[in-house]
């Protein structure tokens, strides 16, 4: 090897190693600038979980609250809407709630919720997000059970918010982590106590 | 600019074929990076320009991240800034960089400037590039004090007020011009929004433009060097400049190591000493606009201070406009004022020698004068400087011409 | 080089003309050192307890969360929510006062100021100074002066602590007829709970909380400046190495 070739191979060298040395530099800058994209420490305790007292819910109401700036219904089924959720199975997309992402594993049974009782779900509709609207009285002509329709593009949802099929809307109703604190108070946002 | 038509050294097939096509991308990166010639004796002086750049994309970069947590009303603007140093992930870090990347801005900004009052970078053929200069740096002081603005502090508050109110010693139409600048009666949140959106968007958008057409005015006519020689009156049979060499990869290179010292001090400063000694981050901003009291102590932040110290030396509130007005103005006009034969101080005179040594230290003890109250001697010493600082720049013609100055030679002096 | 040089010098020159004027903020006397160590997470913890429960009662500290107290000084929740958290629920709340603020500014003339950047703009050895040198005054409405802050609106709400002293001044009255006043020093009035190094301690720790929740990043910022200026050292030896072998065909 000549001088000049040596001299090629460690500039080319050099030259790789000051890049490499660069390209390392440049990532390490980034990391703290993406990272102030994530949720702040106000979107954070701004997004805490939100307590919600029920002893003033009478069956067959239903709340509308705000958890993480996103709606949640919490509706007190009668024994009526409750005795009504097995009789359409085979109208609904999903009837077993076996998609795991649209609820935690203690809302994966026929009522979609712990307590038989109360049903906590987003009213967010799977679809593209618009708020679905109640529709809790029965029409045996129309076929209805009774649950809730979507404004947007007309999705619909039963009583334990599970999607019907022949709607847009490809998933049931999301349920949120909550718990039973008491008997009369739920926490949404939560699954177990800390 | 002009075109290399030749097809030697392009790409003749694959997809840089397809692209210089269809845009000039090997032809630009030719004329402004591998065969731009520059002088081989740069020194240290000339790698400002470039950190110049550097300080401009990290304020861009900063800037940007700071703008999606920042609230520009009067209401929310102080408590958005500690949101930012607090609760957003890394938020600090972000601020601090943009703080220190404003002080330093100027510190290179300036020493930019001095390069080119030490090798009459300015002179003929490059008045033109002097002159977009001088307009980035006007751009960059208004830049600079829009954005002080923002943070919603004590001293962002009146000092506001009182650069504002300055304008209201213009004859005739000073009060209804202050008044058009707040948007309203006073300094309001109506002025921060407006301020905010001058800040983020018009100015640097005006520096931005500013700054291509300084690069390109510069790339038209060459660099200067510490010789003050013009490097393309010698040619090699190539054409090319016997004393010169290619931008890419000498200069660059060597640019990055000159970077990487930069961010080693702009770093420290950054870690260790965001605030200054109250230089950087003044103490009086970390309280809250309070319309009702003033600080103590009111000075523009330091890099208006040369300025202001002039302004205030003098006792008439319009006259001390003009000539406020004036001293940031004047150095517009060194291409004209000297008349020098030769560029560079290497081979002037020891009148203009002993000149810009005058000038610069009444240059930074006017600074330091600008940030002392305007109490007892300091007057009578701002008054002073504030004399030397003009004659600096009236008395040039005179001085520089029957400066005796040295022989020139014709290539440039480099000790590889 | 010649140039660089020479600005070099000419540029030391003129700062240590600046430099010799110092960045003094104060306006009477001389400012004792208030000594504080951040390094020291037993003081920081006193501080806190002694900031709520003498402090927090007028004075908010709106940009301080308790959970970033608890982060940096090593408290648990628990610990935060029995000995710190007084008039809020959760962790994540920030400090705010007990008293109203528009009732606290009729009271007592002016609003109590958040604290949250006072020792930023103050900076600790006012606050320390300030806290310690209140002193009897008749004909003010809270019975007390501060050398610090002449006229100032605070009660000495720690003169349990530190008892009363008065303050004596000396007039001097110089040839051209002007009176300045002088102040000599402190005299104990009366006695509080703490002797003069246990009530220093006592006001030490709170400054050094202040000086904390003024900027509660800055030890660790510290620590990756080291890292940052160590990788940027070993990235400057490297592109000097490699700028030193471009630069090898250049005569």
């Amino acid at each position: 090897m000549t001088e000049d070739d040596l001299d090629g191979n460690r500039r080319h060298f050099l030259a790789i190693a000051t890049a490499v040395t660069g390209a390392v530099g440049a990532g390490f800058v980034a990391v703290p600038f993406l990272s102030s994209l994530q949720p702040s420490a106000r979107a954070q305790a701004l997004g805490a979980p939100v307590e919600i007292p029920l002893g003033f819910l009478e069956p067959g109401e239903m709340i509308r609250v705000l958890w993480r700036g996103r709606l949640v219904f919490v509706l007190r089924r009668t024994e009526d809407m409750l005795g009504r959720l097995g009789d359409h199975d085979d109208s609904l997309k999903d009837p077993h709630s076996e998609n795991a992402e649209q609820q935690p594993g203690y809302a994966a049974n026929e009522t979609r919720s712990r307590k038989r009782e109360y049903l906590i779900v987003e009213g967010s509709c799977t679809h593209l997000g618009c708020a679905p609207i109640e529709d809790f009285d029965v029409r045996p002509a129309d076929g209805w059970d009774g649950g809730f329709r979507c404004p947007c593009h007309g999705s619909k949802f039963d009583l334990a918010g599970r999607v019907y099929t022949g709607v847009p809307a490809p998933t049931n109703l999301r349920v949120p982590p909550h718990r039973f604190v008491r008997d009369d108070l739920i926490l949404i946002g939560q699954d177990a106590a800390a | 600019m002009s075109r290399i038509e030749s097809e030697i050294g392009k790409p003749q097939g694959g997809l840089m074929k397809w692209i210089d096509d269809r845009f000039p991308f090997t032809e630009t990166m030719k004329y402004h990076l591998t065969e731009y010639y520059a002088a081989k004796s740069f020194n240290v002086w000339y790698v400002f320009g470039v950190l110049a750049m550097v300080v401009l994309v990290i304020q861009f970069l900063t800037g940007i991240f700071l703008t999606m947590n920042y609230k520009p009303a009067a209401a929310d603007a102080f408590a958005s800034v500690e949101y930012i140093m607090r609760d957003v992930e890394w938020g600090w870090l972000i601020r601090y960089m943009h703080s220190t990347g404003a002080s330093f801005f100027f510190i290179v900004v300036y020493l930019h400037m001095y390069r080119a009052m030490l090798y009459g970078s300015y002179k003929k053929p490059r008045e033109l590039i002097w002159i977009i200069g001088m307009l980035i740096f006007l751009a960059l002081m208004a830049e600079a004090f829009a954005g002080y603005l923002l943070p919603w502090g004590q001293m962002s508050y009146w000092g506001a007020q009182v650069i504002i109110s300055l304008f209201g010693a213009i004859p005739w139409v000073g009060d209804a011009l202050v008044e058009i600048i707040r948007g309203d009666y006073s300094i309001s949140d109506i002025t921060l929004n407006r301020f905010f959106a001058l800040h983020v968007i018009v100015l640097p958008l005006v520096l931005i433009c500013l700054i291509f057409v300084h690069i390109v005015a510069l790339h038209e006519v060459g660099s200067n060097n510490p010789d003050g020689i013009e490097i393309k009156e010698h040619k090699g049979a190539n054409g090319i400049p016997l004393d010169g060499i290619a931008f890419h990869p000498y200069h660059t290179s060597k640019d990055l190591v000159a970077i990487i010292v930069f961010l080693m001090i702009f770093c420290a400063v950054v870690f260790f000493a965001p605030e200054m000694g109250g230089y950087f981050l003044e103490h009086a901003n970390f309280e809250p606009a309070n319309m009702r009291a003033t600080p103590e102590h009111i000075a523009p932040v330091w890099y208006f201070t040369p300025f202001y110290a002039i302004l205030r030396a003098v006792p008439s509130k319009l006259l001390g406009f003009i000539l406020f007005g004036l001293s940031v103005v004047l150095p517009l006009f060194l291409p004209w004022l000297d008349r020098a034969r030769v560029k560079s101080i290497r081979y002037r005179g020891w009148i203009y020698k002993s000149a810009l040594t005058v000038f610069t230290i009444t240059f930074v003890v006017l600074g330091w004068l600008g940030t002392m109250p305007a109490e007892g001697v300091y007057v009578l010493a701002a008054r002073i400087l504030s004399v030397i600082y003009f004659a600096f720049f009236l008395l040039m013609p005179y001085y520089t011409a029957i400066d005796k100055t040295k022989p020139v030679p014709d290539r440039v002096v480099y000790h590889g | 080089m010649g140039n660089l040089r020479r600005f070099a010098s000419l540029l030391a020159l003129s700062a240590c003309l600046v430099a010799t004027t110092g960045h003094a903020s104060v306006d009477s006397g001389h400012l004792e050192d208030s000594g504080i160590d951040p390094g020291d997470i037993h003081s920081l913890q006193r501080g806190a307890r002694n900031f709520m429960n003498y402090c927090s009662g007028c004075h908010s500290a709106r940009y301080v969360r308790y959970n970033t107290i608890g982060k940096y000084l090593e408290l648990s929740e628990q610990q935060l929510i029995d000995s710190l958290m007084f008039n809020a629920e959760k962790t994540f709340e920030t400090i705010l006062a007990s008293m109203p603020t528009d009732d606290a500014a009729r009271w007592f003339g002016k609003a109590p100021p958040d604290l949250s950047l006072m020792s930023r703009s103050k900076g600790a050895d006012y606050i320390y100074n300030f806290l310690t040198k209140f002193y009897v005054a008749e004909d003010s409405a809270t019975g007390v002066n501060n050398l610090m802050l002449d006229g100032t609106s605070m009660p000495h709400v720690l003169w349990e602590l530190q008892g009363y002293q008065a303050a004596i001044f000396k007039t001097h009255e110089s040839e051209d007829g002007s009176v300045t006043t002088t102040f000599e020093g402190f005299e104990q009035i009366s006695a509080g709970l703490m002797n003069a190094e246990e009530y220093a301690g006592f006001v030490r720790d709170t400054v050094n909380f202040l000086a904390h929740i003024g900027e509660p990043i800055r030890s660790d910022r510290r620590k990756l400046g080291v890292w940052v200026l160590m990788f940027l050292f070993f990235f400057y030896i490297i592109a000097s190495m490699l700028k030193k072998q471009i630069w090898k065909d250049v005569n």
